[in-house]
């Protein structure tokens, strides 16, 4: 069974190439545009991983992290922070309340996708 | 009529009873619970009011109808003058000053001289005042005595005799139980507040029984007075003279603190400055008080005894007496002599003191008497000066009487006194305020004003008596008309009173002032001048111990102390001192210049402070210092007193300063937050568009293979993400331009219709694509405004391009309208969208905070384009800002002002 994953965006172009990129890997892939829907989806859908942007409407990717992570149902939900934000404090930040990786935009496509394989053991 | 030897026994047990209280008070004081409150003091105060209130101010109100009250107005104005009592009470606990001579002596030098004759003024004007306690005292004895029209005799000597020679063994027991004259009499003080109330209470009682028992209230003495004209005279105002009333009201109110025992009660006596500010209200309402049934019983009297020849000076007995009312008569009388004796009692204490520290101890320290008597303790020999000056002084009052004072009503002789006392004033006062003062002014000032008050007020009254000729008042002295004595120079038309006063206080304050400034002080008046004027800046003594330098032995200071203070004294005195530098055995005491100090003070308070300097200076082997030094030294303490205030205010603009710049250091700290804020936010919206970029090119370029659909999709969004990114960087630097002023401008004459159809004309592809009706309301004619026509097109631009973004596809509709408001040219562009909270019409202005919230919504702008655009508008003087509710679409607004016509 393909492992799934959630990507959380609220920039339609970027939600457009990681859905891509993700499908293209064989992943059961879905998609949410701000922090409410995000946490919904992790509830129906059930990922195995959450491309999570920082930046985003209603609740941000911190607040979305911070929830999951006090949530015992979703404890084996690994989490990919993905932010344009890349100040020093912004990734300790992302790391401290329990993302398993901190990653700055614009990203390599290729390093994404070892990243994502790396972390669900398919490498 | 009362038994005589009845009377004789209330008297006596009445003055047992005031010797009871007094032990109290004293005993009080000894264990350490002074009975004294700020009520009290208040109450002692009031000894100010004498025989000649209790008895005089009705005989003076027979006569002068209001003008009674002047004596009283006076004191209450002094109340008012508290921060010159109060400074006048904080030098005298700093130097332990006993009396007004000590005071005035100490200020100029510490000067035996001036002691001397402050003390002789004192005494010989002051004796009257107390003849006058000794005439109403016997007045009345004699009137209750029953002795009816032949005066009453013992072994032949006369009531006044008898009384002085009691009052004189009363105030020997009452007032010299102790010799330090700066350790208060705490339980004499007691007693004549108790006296005061004792007075009040008689006084008002008489009061009350004669206007409403023998008449019918104030009303009905007010009526019947009215109806005789002489009565109606002494109610009114008229015939009074101004000159008069003010020398009156000049005189009280400096007599109320120079007289030597009110000196001495709200100087000396004083326990605790804080209880002064009682006294100046509770003072003047006590006045009020005693004065209220003046006019009723002078009025009473006067129309009970019409016509027959009654002394007005004793209505205040005749009166109960002659309505039968022996009990009230008798109470009167208790009070009249409870007035009497706090005057007489707190007075020779006052003077006796004044005489034994000032007159005497000087004669006999430069006696060889002293020098031969080797006796190691002299203190009982104080108390005994003491005693005999008590006896003396009354001797004196009873001289005074026997030869003027049957000539004067009371209160005339009482002005005699106010008028010799008012001679201190400019000394003292001057002392306290003016550093240039010399001895040699204050001797001067005080000789004048003492020979000029002598020949005007003291020598008319014994001729006015017979006793000696009264050819130099109404002729002149050898028929010189100018020098007569109660028309000086001329000066006629005045009463003796304020003629006295004019030429008195010309003499006194023209020889002080002069003679002051023609002058040099020498170093020991310099040092005392700069403490008494400076009193409040030297409250740790600084100077004090800089001034002195020499040399003394612990033993030869020891004796001296125990000479005049006694053995157990000085003892405790030296234990005391020595408990305060934490020393355990005073044996081993330094005797550097604070100990002198110490020990001379300690003298002072025993002998006063011009005898105590030099009987010091006797024992010390004192350097001398020069005038020069001592000018340095203080110059120094003055110059020390600046660099510290200097520092002071140093130390204050430093911490302005440092405020200022933690302030600016908090604004830059904040504008740098601000910049890393917008850094980064920059960052952010650069870094989004180049995400979708990078990523849709690295799966172009790492998958050939892709569709044809997916490759023209993704193409599609790299080439309108990087158009996305240019704008961005454009309106950053624009953005940048605008608010670092470097930004470009052209000025010319705009058209706001032309401009506004051309921006419509320009953007009305996008309103058709999207189906949104775009309506306009301009007017004709509208003048031109000076302005950059392409930034205003930018601005119109932007607000049209926001506006068919938001309303929706097919039923959005915006309207353009154009108006003249006011002095400005408005421009509006209003639409049918979603509209903006109150929270967004204001978050929408700052810089990459965008309307909309959804992804379907995702604004295609930079959050630049209305900050740029109010830029732009404020740069023109105008105005930009949204009216809007959430549902009801958002109105932008902006103006430009017309050009301000040429005048």
């Amino acid at each position: 069974m393909s492992k799934k994953i959630l990507i959380v965006d609220d920039e339609p172009n970027i939600v457009i190439s990681l859905e891509f990129l993700m499908k293209k890997e064989g992943f059961e892939v879905a998609v949410a545009t701000d922090g409410d829907e995000a946490l919904a989806q992790v509830a129906s859908f059930r990922p195995d991983l959450l491309l999570l942007d920082v930046m985003m409407p209603k609740k941000s990717g911190y607040e979305v992290c911070e929830a999951l992570r006090v949530d015992p149902s979703q404890a084996g939900l690994l989490i990919v922070m993905l932010t344009a934000k890349g100040r020093d404090t912004e990734v300790a930040k992302g790391l401290a309340i329990g993302a398993d990786a901190y990653v700055t935009k614009p990203f390599s496509t290729k390093d994404l996708v070892l990243k994502v394989k790396d972390m669900l053991g398919l490498a | 009529m009362t038994s005589g030897w009845w009377l004789a026994l209330v008297v006596v047990a009445y003055l047992g009873l005031l010797f009871a209280i007094a032990r109290y008070g004293d005993a009080r004081a000894d264990a350490g619970r002074s009975i004294i409150t700020p009520n009290v003091y208040a109450l002692s105060l009031a000894v100010y009011c004498t025989s000649w209130t209790f008895f005089g101010s009705v005989g003076r109100a027979t006569s002068g109808g209001l003008s009674f009250l002047t004596i009283y107005l006076g004191p209450t104005l002094m109340c008012l003058f508290v921060g010159v009592l109060i400074k006048m009470i904080r030098i005298s606990k700093a130097y332990r000053i006993t009396s007004i001579a000590d005071f005035i002596a100490s200020r100029y030098g510490k000067s035996q001289l001036l002691a001397g004759l402050v003390t002789v003024i004192a005494v010989i004007g002051v004796v009257p005042y107390i003849a006058l306690q000794l005439k109403a005292v016997a007045a009345g004895f004699d009137l209750l005595f029953g002795a009816g029209g032949h005066p009453f005799s013992w072994w032949g000597f006369d009531t006044t005799s008898l009384i002085a020679a009691a009052l004189a063994v009363f105030t020997i027991l009452f007032g010299t139980r102790h010799l330090d004259a700066t350790e208060r009499h705490e339980g004499l003080v007691t007693a004549i507040a108790f006296e005061s109330l004792v007075k009040l209470l008689a006084f008002m009682a008489v009061g009350v029984f004669v206007t409403f028992v023998m008449f019918d209230g104030l009303g009905d003495l007010f009526q019947r007075a009215a109806a005789s004209p002489e009565l109606a005279q002494l109610l009114t105002l008229e015939g009074q003279r101004p000159s008069t009333w003010i020398s009156l009201l000049l005189l009280s109110a400096l007599a109320v603190v120079f007289l030597p025992r009110q000196f001495q009660v709200i100087v000396v006596e004083n326990v605790d400055e804080s209880h002064l500010r009682r006294a100046v209200w509770l003072f003047p309402l006590y006045l009020l008080l005693i004065n209220i049934f003046v006019l009723p019983l002078a009025l009473g009297g006067l129309l009970h005894f019409g016509g027959q020849a009654a002394d007005p000076d004793i209505f205040v007995l005749t009166l109960p007496l002659a309505a039968g009312a022996e009990w009230l008569a008798m109470l009167a009388f208790i009070g009249g002599l409870s007035a009497a004796t706090g005057m007489v009692i707190v007075e020779t204490i006052a003077l006796s003191t004044m005489v034994c520290n000032d007159l005497v101890m000087p004669m006999l320290l430069r006696s060889t008497w002293l020098k031969a008597e080797k006796s190691p303790d002299l203190s009982h020999w104080l108390l005994l000066i003491r005693r005999l000056a008590i006896g003396l002084i009354l001797l004196l009052g009873y001289i005074y009487f026997r030869a003027a004072g049957e000539a004067y009503a009371l209160v005339g002789i009482g002005l005699i006194s106010f008028a010799a006392v008012a001679q201190f004033a400019p000394v003292l006062l001057g002392g306290m305020y003016w550093k240039l003062a010399t001895r040699q002014g204050a001797l001067a000032g005080l000789t004048a004003g003492f020979v000029v008050w002598a020949y005007t007020m003291l020598w008319p009254s014994f001729a006015r008596s017979g006793w000696i000729d009264a050819g130099f008042v109404e002729l002149g002295p050898f028929g010189i008309t100018w020098l007569k004595a109660q028309a000086l120079f001329g000066l006629g038309g005045l009463d003796e009173i304020t003629h006295c006063l004019w030429w008195s206080f010309l003499a006194n304050i023209g020889a002080y002032v002069g003679v002051s400034l023609a002058t040099r002080p020498d170093a020991l008046e310099v040092g005392q001048a700069e403490r008494f004027v400076d009193v409040f800046r030297y409250a740790r003594r600084l100077p004090d111990l800089q001034l002195w330098r020499g040399d003394a032995s612990l033993h030869e200071m020891h004796a001296l102390l125990e000479r005049f203070l006694g053995a157990a004294r000085a003892r405790d005195q030296l234990l005391t001192y020595a408990r305060r530098h934490g020393v355990a055995d005073w044996r081993n005491l330094a005797v550097d210049a604070e100990f002198v100090h110490f020990a001379e003070s300690a003298l002072a308070g025993a002998i006063g402070s011009a005898s105590a300097r030099v009987m010091v200076s006797s024992v010390a082997r004192e350097e001398h210092l020069g005038l020069d030094e001592v000018l340095n030294i203080l110059d120094e303490a003055s110059q020390v007193r600046a660099y510290s205030r200097e520092l002071e205010s140093k130390q204050q603009a430093l911490e302005a300063a440092t405020a200022e710049l933690r302030a600016a250091n908090d604004r830059l700290r904040e504008l740098d937050r601000l910049k890393d804020d917008f850094i980064s936010t920059v960052t952010h919206e650069l870094r989004t568009p180049l995400t979708s970029i990078r990523a849709m090119s690295e799966m172009l370029y790492d998958d050939p293979r892709i569709d044809l659909v997916s490759r023209s999709r993704f193409l599609g969004i790299i080439v309108s993400e990087t158009e996305r990114l240019s704008r961005l960087i454009n309106q950053i630097l624009d953005m940048a331009k605008l608010e670092s002023g470097r930004a470009e401008w052209t000025s010319s004459e705009v058209h706001v219709a032309d401009l506004v159809r051309e921006s419509m004309a320009t953007l009305e592809h996008l309103f058709r694509e999207k189906q949104v009706e775009l309506s306009s309301d301009i007017p004709d004619q509208l003048p031109p405004v000076l302005a950059d026509r392409d930034r205003l097109t930018q601005v119109l631009v932007n607000l049209l391009s926001n506006a068919v973004k938001f309303v929706p596809g097919g039923q959005g509709r915006v309207r353009v309208s154009v108006a003249i408001d006011g002095p400005a040219i408005r421009v509006a562009v209003a639409d049918n969208g979603p509209g903006l909270t109150a929270d967004e019409s204001a978050v929408i202005f700052e810089k990459f905070r965008q309307g909309g919230n959804t992804m379907t919504d995702k604004p295609q702008g930079t959050g630049l384009g209305l900050p740029i655009s109010r830029q732009i508008v404020e740069y023109f003087g105008g105005k930009l800002w949204v009216e809007s509710a959430p549902g009801a679409g958002a109105t932008f607004i902006f103006t430009v002002p017309l050009p301000v016509p040429d005048a």
